[in-house]
């Protein structure tokens, strides 16, 4: 430990520990956001052929858990009347086929491709009805009002999913996902069905109207620029604070520590 | 009365140990002395530069300087030529950067130019200041000692008892005031605090649209929205006590309270959306488990049961709201909160049970 007491005794030895502790927290704070992967609903035309497929695809994926008859079995629920959306929505997500029961179901690559969910959906609908893929108009942001969108969002979504869609904690590891690589049909069908521990705000009392709104206030505020830089994860005051005081006063203590430094000057009679 | 101006206890030197050295402080060895007192006196400048390493941190410190000029012409081409900030929020992210850089570069060449300066190049000898005692010399305590005695006898304060009482029984209310004063922190809220803007009939309307809804409307089950008083969907000061969260249970599992067996309509039921333990909106809904959490303190509500406390600060379940259906269908209240809604005050009073 002799190095490191030298060098500790070092005069740059407490910058170096400031900017140390200072990148730490800057790296800490570096949130990585991967590009959204595209998954779009496929047309919702359905033949007894799909159906039949669908249902082949199910026995080798699904019946493991939900039962041999998407009856629900005690580790995963009941597919019968959850429709055609539902079923989208967990497939075209990658939640579904899940690789390990826990407290929340994340979202990761998707292992069955547009065709084969297509199927599926088909054969789960057959069930039992349900909500049925949106169609491609009835989600695009383009003809969503956002400024009513931004009004429902905040008083019905904002809670969990934070007011810019970061996403949040729920209890017993449980979470509301950040809603940015969730495509606008995603968006749709999550509220439509209420998927995991998200309640359901289905047409009658979101109307398929207010719901395109949601989608194009939630497709808005991404591309929406950061004025102060960085948008820090976009999780609001405490954030900001927190980066101003750690950077900003670790900037000053450095400043200090180099204005009241003594440098060594020579004497006179040297 | 003795007063001891000499520093107690041995100086570091006299124990023969320097004393530990915080990091980032220069090393006490070396060429430089912390106390220059004890050096020859000499008159005139105390240091001489090395002309070399002077001249360095000249350029040095200039260099800042001039930077310091270019950013300040920098800024203020930025300003009249490239300007982004005028009509347009998206592009006020531009003249933050080229403002606010410019703007640091002026002031930061400044203040590193000059502390360069400061720390390389001014020779000025660095003199010590002795501290004084700072209490008062022996005379001078006894001469008013002596004044103050011959003052209370000269004004008979020490003999004269019934003056002495009364001018402090005049004094006492004067100290009493400034509790009077509180007073005036008022008035009381009267009834504001115990009421909302529910009454029997009013439609639950959706939070952002104002649209009323039906029972019929509202019927997925594990549903929730946000729904305000008819008639105050604009009205924030309504809004503010009376934003309910409507929800549709499972009525099989619903543990209903007695007495409110009539407050909810077949498992769609209403609770007050502002947290009973600060305030905040108590609205993040696990369908899963029908808990209500609160996202500022984490306090957790049952919601078949009540609105039961399960866990966090918050002291009361959500108050609840009487719902019921109008001849029409549309949900409707049937009264108004039978508590006071959001965080306790003053004169609350005990829930009633």
């Amino acid at each position: 430990m002799k190095w490191f007491t030298a060098w500790r005794r070092r005069p740059w030895a407490g910058y170096a520990v400031v900017l140390a502790a200072l990148a730490i927290i800057g790296v800490v704070y570096a949130g990585a956001s991967p590009g959204a992967d595209r998954a779009q609903a496929s047309d919702t035309k359905v033949s007894a052929q799909d159906v039949a497929k669908g249902k082949a695809l199910f026995d080798q994926t699904c019946s493991s858990c939900h039962g041999a008859n998407a009856q629900g079995t005690r580790t995963a629920p009941s597919l019968i009347g959850v429709g055609a959306a539902s079923v989208d929505f967990q497939v075209s997500t990658g939640r579904m086929p899940a690789m390990n029961p826990g407290a929340q179901i994340p979202r990761k690559k998707r292992i069955l491709n547009d065709e084969q969910t297509r199927q599926l959906a088909a054969y789960i609908a057959s069930l039992g009805g349900g909500p049925p893929v949106p169609a491609a108009d009835q989600v695009d942001p383009a003809h969503g009002d956002s400024a009513l969108g931004g009004k429902l969002f905040r008083a019905n979504c904002a809670q969990c999913h934070n007011f810019a869609g970061s996403g949040g904690a729920l209890t017993g590891g449980k979470y509301a996902p950040p809603l940015d690589k969730a495509t606008p049909t995603q968006i749709y069908e999550a509220m439509i069905t209420g998927p995991q521990a998200m309640p359901v705000f289905n047409d009658t009392t979101v109307t398929p109207e207010q719901k395109r709104a949601i989608i194009a206030y939630v497709t808005q505020t991404r591309s929406e620029v950061n004025p102060g830089g960085s948008g820090l994860g976009r999780i609001g005051p405490v954030a900001e604070g927190l980066a101003g005081w750690l950077v900003g006063i670790g900037l000053m203590v450095i400043a200090a520590m180099w204005l009241t430094a003594r440098k060594p000057k020579k004497k006179h009679n040297d | 009365m003795t007063d001891n101006n000499e520093t107690s206890g041995a100086t570091p030197e006299d124990e023969g140990r320097v004393p530990k050295r915080v990091i980032g402080t220069p090393s006490p060895v070396g060429t430089q002395e912390l106390l220059p007192g004890d050096e020859p006196e000499q008159g005139g400048t105390g240091y001489v530069l090395d002309e070399k390493k002077a001249r360095r941190a000249e350029r040095v410190a200039a260099a800042f300087f001039t930077l310091s000029f270019v950013a300040g012409i920098a800024f203020i081409v930025f300003y009249a030529v490239w300007p982004g900030h005028v009509g347009n929020i998206n592009r006020a992210a531009r003249s933050n950067y080229t403002l606010g850089t410019a703007m640091t570069l002026i002031l930061l060449g400044l203040a590193v130019g000059l502390t360069i300066w400061v720390r390389h190049l001014v020779t000025t000898k660095e003199i010590v200041q002795e501290r004084h005692s700072i209490s008062s010399t022996p005379e001078d305590r006894a001469v008013f000692n002596q004044y103050l005695q011959e003052g209370s006898r000269e004004s008979g304060l020490g003999q004269r008892r019934l003056l002495r009482r009364t001018l402090l029984l005049a004094a006492a209310p004067l100290g009493l005031l400034p509790l009077v004063l509180l007073r005036d922190l008022g008035p009381l809220p009267e009834k504001k605090l115990r009421h909302t803007a529910w009454k029997n009939g009013t439609r639950l309307v959706v939070d952002g649209t104002g649209q009323p809804l039906k029972a019929s409307d509202f019927n997925s089950p594990g549903s929730i929205i946000t729904v305000v008083p008819e008639g105050a969907e604009d009205n924030l000061d309504e809004i503010a006590t009376g934003a309910v969260l409507l929800l549709n249970l499972p009525v099989d599992q619903l543990k209903v309270k007695k007495g409110r067996e009539n407050w909810h309509v077949g498992g769609i039921i209403a609770y007050s959306k502002i947290c009973t333990h600060v305030g905040c909106p108590a609205a993040l809904f696990e369908q899963t488990t029908h808990h209500i959490l609160c996202p500022c303190h984490q306090s957790t509500f049952d919601a078949l049961d009540s609105a039961k406390v399960l866990f966090g600060p918050a002291a009361r379940p959500l108050p609840q709201l009487p719902i019921g259906v109008d001849s029409q269908g549309y949900l409707i209240a049937t009264s108004d909160f039978h508590e006071p809604v959001g965080p306790s005050f003053w004169e609350r009073g005990r829930p009633k049970v």
